[in-house]
């Protein structure tokens, strides 16, 4: 089972090798992929020297090219792809049918891996991009259940890659326009949910609030810590509560799952997180690293350590971790 | 693109498949009304929740053979997102039908069509966000599309310059549907777990609205769907709709005075240029207000700048 693990820098992407990551993946340094931020991402000569960090150590870089061109913007996608591609990475991770076509016939033996903001969420769907664009991997959505991982691992012969520790979309990947609602970018177009320019703090009655756009997502007691306002994990009101009517503040973790992943067949576990700095990559590698070696030595007798949970729940948004839907109650 | 002809065109309006849960009753009710209204194209069909079962799948072929012989058009539309087997048991028993065209909402539909050798529409959950995807599409045998609902007019120019011919069709009115999740919202609200929802959404016809903690209305909860609190109405661009080549303008079905909506929309169609007392009832009609900004490629929330006459109409 290998780990994939973000790398938004070339510190991250040495954190991430260093400390055990089989692979990593990254972007270029605009919205071609699903974390189009400020100061983030790679530019060719970065991403050379990562390549050539990475394969010495043995592991593998992909790319994200995984947001989905509008027709003004669809050279800057092409040019990615082919910058990626004479670099020598090991694999694109893609979600546009277009540009997937265009690189399986630019590029014929670079392998595709399907994003998961390809919204692939069964069999058939992978099957439409192994047959047409010749995928080699799939990454599933956040929003199946362990039982349903493992049947599409069952019934596809396309390896199947999973999400096992960050920050959690509760959303389908790829069918997400909450944030173009608000600001008119969304991570489908923009690579980025809630873009830091239209976001605004302020100190009201002792009391912090947070607006996109103009639109209240929460607002803070003094004792609360804030996150970032990403729409889905905000407060609202529905009927006479105000709450977390989507989802709180909360990372996935599959820590206690890894065994059942394990035996299910998944090829890969992805750890979220390229905006992240490389302190937060070398940490979750390491305990993703630990887990996944015990899982793998001794599957029934695995147990996931104290200090790994405790590890991980200081990196996670607002200090916890759920299984998401991985777990059916969540949903 | 040649303006003078399509300028004339008559764009045609379509009955998108009903976003919410309403009772047997009501579908039906709702359906036999359908047929008299002025709508040429009517899509069938649960999209949102397998769980919701009001009428069951030989109920919605029996509407579409009573709609038929009405003289619609119409499409079976599947559900948007497929996980469990019996949900793509049904979809492929739907693809497998021969009498009426489907409406792919996912690409495992598409998947499944193509393989049928079927020709086949694609609902605004597909992603077409530029021309080549729609051609790509078009080779497996997509027939008519749905632009995204976040992209607006000069994108879908930019993509109608590359593909003219395949037919388009755009989200015109109705709460948008923005967003999918494994998790029901709906259930959530009532302190309830997905597989022990009791059917919560059976409360809320049009979806139940979800305020921002200083009021303002924001989105629409919809079972695993979310929408927009506020109903795009594109009828004010109905002249510049029509000048780019769009074929079709899809409502989406509201569970009051929709048959007014139709209405409006075919006046305005009918019409050179949209008149202002349409214009005026259709916004009364919009119970939370009304967006357009995606067409204008803005922020989807962003309402309209005003409602202005076009030049020669008083």
């Amino acid at each position: 089972m290998e780990l994939l693990c973000p790398a938004g820098n070339l510190p991250s992407l040495k954190a991430a090798v260093d400390h055990g990551a089989n692979s990593v993946y990254v972007g270029f340094k605009d919205a071609t992929n699903a974390r189009h931020f400020a100061g983030l991402n790679f530019t060719i000569d970065e991403l050379r020297r990562g390549i050539e960090y990475t394969h010495d150590a043995g592991g593998k870089v992909l790319v994200a090219i995984n947001t989905y061109p509008v027709e003004s913007g669809w050279s800057d996608w092409q040019r990615a792809v082919d910058t990626a591609a004479g670099l020598g990475v090991d694999a694109l991770i893609v979600a546009d049918i277009g540009v997937m076509d265009y690189a399986c016939s630019r590029w014929p033996r670079l392998p595709l891996h399907l994003s998961v903001q390809g919204s692939a969420t069964n069999e058939d769907a992978i099957m439409f991009y192994r047959d047409h664009f010749n995928i080699q991997r799939a990454v599933l959505p956040r929003v199946l259940s362990v039982r349903q991982v493992a049947s599409i691992v069952r019934k596809v012969d396309v390896p199947i890659e999973v999400f096992g520790f960050g920050s959690l979309c509760i959303m389908v990947e790829g069918r997400c326009q909450l944030s173009s609602y608000l600001t008119g970018c969304s991570p489908n177009t923009y690579g980025a949910c809630s873009p830091a320019a239209h976001v605004r703090w302020e100190d009201r009655d002792d009391r912090l609030e947070v607006r996109v756009n103009g639109t209240l997502i929460d607002r803070f007691e003094p004792a609360e810590s804030a996150g970032y306002p990403t729409i889905c994990k905000g407060r609202f009101r529905v009927g006479e509560h105000t709450y977390y009517a989507l989802e709180e503040p909360t990372s996935l973790s599959v820590l206690k799952i890894l065994p059942e992943l394990y035996s299910a067949g998944v090829a890969a576990i992805k750890i979220e997180g390229r905006q992240r700095s490389a302190t937060y990559v070398a940490k979750v590698t390491a305990i993703m690293r630990a887990a996944i070696d015990a899982c793998v030595a001794d599957p029934q007798q695995y147990q996931p350590q104290q200090e790994w949970q405790a590890g991980l729940a200081q990196l996670s948004e607002g200090s916890q971790t759920t299984l998401g839907a991985y777990h059916r109650p969540w949903s | 693109m040649n303006t003078e002809t399509t300028h004339h065109t008559k764009l045609r309006l379509a009955l998108g498949p009903v976003l919410y849960y309403w009772s047997r009753e009501s579908l039906l009710d709702f359906y036999r009304q359908a047929s008299h209204w002025p709508v040429d194209i009517v899509y069938l069909g649960e999209v949102v929740c397998a769980k919701r079962r009001s009428l069951d799948y030989d109920d919605w072929l029996s509407i579409a053979h009573s709609l038929k012989e009405s003289g619609k058009e119409v499409y079976i539309s599947t559900l948007t997102l497929l996980e469990a087997g019996s949900e793509l048991g049904l979809l492929r028993r739907i693809c497998k039908n021969r009498e009426f065209l489907i409406e792919a909402n996912d690409i495992a539909a598409v998947y499944r069509l193509n393989r049928e050798g079927v020709p086949f529409v694609t609902g605004p959950a597909v992603n077409i966000y530029n021309a080549h995807t729609l051609e790509k599409l078009v080779s497996l045998g997509l027939r008519r599309w749905v632009l995204p609902l976040e992209l607006g007019a000069s994108e879908l120019a930019n993509i109608r310059d590359a593909v003219p011919t395949v037919a388009t069709e755009i989200f015109a009115w109705g709460r948008l549907p923005l967003a999918w999740s494994a998790r029901c919202y709906t259930a959530r609200a009532e302190n309830r777990s997905k597989d022990n929802c009791k059917l919560a959404c059976d409360a809320d016809p049009d979806g139940r609205l979800m305020y921002t903690s200083d009021d303002v209305p924001f989105l629409v909860l919809n079972g695993i769907q979310t929408q927009s609190a506020l109903t795009q109405n594109l009828a004010p661009h109905v002249a510049e709709i029509r000048r780019h080549g769009v074929e079709v303008l899809r409502l989406s079905p509201q569970s009051r005075n929709m048959d007014m909506v139709v209405e409006c929309f075919d006046s305005i169609r009918c019409s050179h240029a949209p008149d202002t007392d349409d214009l005026e009832t259709l916004e009364t009609l919009a119970s939370t207000g009304t967006c357009d900004g995606y067409w204008r490629g803005k922020a989807g929330f962003e309402a309209p700048e005003a409602i202005v006459a076009c030049p020669g109409v008083t």
